[in-house]
């Protein structure tokens, strides 16, 4: 008998995917040149996060049209994005039968109290998350695939590495705590007990844990991949730089090669500018509402 | 403890290497051509299939991963390992391998399996299949072990065997149970010369 959309079809694809890059695209050729460096998939969207930043006003799901064009020009999965809570974007991505969708804080959320109940879908969901609480929230919303938010869009890597070292440090910590104290752990995460006592035990998340948001360059990549990510959303950091096909081969090499500075080296050489970049504090209004990592509870 | 290199330029290679910890086995992380020294199996993990083969360009591996199986070495090919394997790719088993040929992820699915690998093992297994190929075509030589309606999922052609599923992410070790048996029985061969002197004691 055949089963299909089980949970172990929709967190395999993730595994499938590990040690590998996601690169944010916007037109059909875009997917070409990343499908051509090596990506393991590509993230199909409107604008890349560091455009959706400066023009400002609502970000919505893309065109459908848009995404057909993209499934058209490359072999490799496609992912899409929805907005925080608007499962009807979702269900539209799931006719237009894309390979993950991504319930993603760099659109603007539809929903500021729920989430997608991710359960209820064929398609495999990939959530952000910027600590361990909100990554087993979101996994116990269904989430098949996690990956640390960072701050999209700005080619800093400093969010990304905030956020990967809080939900390893937060594993590490449950795993020394007993039975009684994963109680209270489980209350202050406002996670699901039952995943916090699997990870106590497992010492890791019980899906794929990808890095996303501002990573630049091929030793930003290495930097994540030594951090613990099992691999990376490469968003702007590819198409705003000067030579993206080479930027994008060039992470490509450094996430694979991440444990070996000589050939991260290597990599990096020649690559011409990286994208600008801005500093965090430049964009975090008094209530720090201008960054994306803070959508999503 | 036999070696066994798991290709890991990309894909579920931890996955693998699990499995075959758990049966004794050491798994030598595959990246480089230095990694194939001294190998007694091969596995060639699920993955991206562009991005893995792109990967075995760029690190100058295509030759060195050919010479090892075409020495004979046991090799296992799972999902994006067995395009891998194909005509159009390593050319190491005679088979065309069809990429996707399920549908996307949509349609990607599980079903218990019957998978003769002889033995005394049970031969149904819970199989994976993740956006996964199908065997197009194959030569004579190719045995068929297991199919989806019409099409080869499962083949096997001397000591190199190639599913177009995954058992490594539901707990199943037949398959690396075969692989190490394989390797065994080589290293055990008359005038084996290759492996590991520890795999030819365990043998």
């Amino acid at each position: 008998m055949r089963d299909v959309a089980t949970h172990r079809v929709k967190t395999g694809l993730a595994e499938m995917l590990k040690g590998g890059v996601i690169m944010d695209v916007v037109t059909a050729d875009q997917a070409r040149v990343a499908e051509a460096a090596g990506a393991v998939a590509v993230m199909a969207l409107e604008r890349v996060p560091a455009d959706i930043r400066s023009a400002g006003g609502v970000a919505r799901m893309s065109d459908p049209s848009m995404i057909e064009a993209i499934k058209e020009a490359v072999t490799i999965p496609v992912m899409a994005k929805a907005r925080i809570g608007h499962f009807v974007e979702a269900q539209l991505l799931e006719t237009l039968e894309v390979d993950y969708i991504d319930e993603s804080e760099v659109l603007t959320p539809a929903d500021e109290a729920n989430h997608i109940d991710k359960w209820a879908f064929k398609v495999p969901f990939v959530c952000g998350a910027t600590n361990l609480g909100e990554a087993l929230r979101r996994i116990g919303e269904g989430a098949a695939m996690i990956r640390t938010k960072g701050e999209a869009g700005t080619g800093n890597v400093v969010e990304a590495v905030r956020h990967m070292r809080a939900i390893h440090g937060e594993i590490r910590r449950l795993g020394g705590l007993d039975d009684a104290e994963l109680y209270k752990s489980a209350k202050e995460l406002a996670a699901p007990l039952d995943l916090v006592r699997e990870i106590a035990q497992s010492g890791k998340l019980p899906v794929v844990n990808f890095s996303a948001g501002g990573i630049a360059t091929p030793a930003d990549a290495a930097l994540m991949m030594q951090l613990g990510a099992e691999g990376l959303f490469v968003g702007s950091g590819i198409f705003k730089s000067e030579d993206p096909d080479r930027t994008a081969a060039a992470i490509v090499e450094a996430t694979t090669n991440f444990d070996k500075p000589e050939r991260v080296a290597g990599a990096s050489r020649g690559l011409g500018a990286a994208m600008a970049g801005l500093e965090i504090s430049s964009l975090a209004g008094p209530n720090g509402d201008g960054l994306l990592q803070h959508r999503g509870w | 403890m036999a070696l066994v290199g798991v290709l890991a330029l990309q894909g579920d290679f931890e996955a693998h290497a699990r499995v075959l910890a758990g049966l004794g086995a050491q798994a030598q992380v595959v990246r480089e051509p230095a990694d194939l020294d001294r190998l007694d199996a091969l596995v060639i993990p699920g993955g991206e299939s562009t991005t893995m083969t792109l990967g075995i360009e760029r690190e100058g591996l295509a030759e060195p991963l050919r010479d090892l199986v075409r020495a004979g070495t046991p090799t296992l090919g799972t999902c994006a390992g067995l395009i891998m394997l194909d005509r159009d790719h390593l050319d190491v088993l005679d088979i065309r391998a069809r990429r996707n040929a399920f549908g996307r992820q949509v349609s990607s699915f599980e079903e218990e399996l019957e998978l003769p690998l002889g033995g005394e093992r049970s031969e149904r297994v819970r199989a994976v299949f993740i956006r996964a190929p199908w065997v197009e075509e194959h030569g004579g030589e190719v045995e068929v072990l297991a199919s989806v309606g019409e099409r080869p999922v499962a083949v096997r052609q001397e000591d190199v065997l190639a599913v177009a599923f995954h058992t490594e992410i539901t707990g199943e070790d037949r398959l690396h149970r075969w692989l190490l048996e394989r390797a065994a029985a080589r290293a055990d061969a008359p005038g084996a010369t290759t492996g590991t002197a520890a795999t030819r004691e365990l043998a």
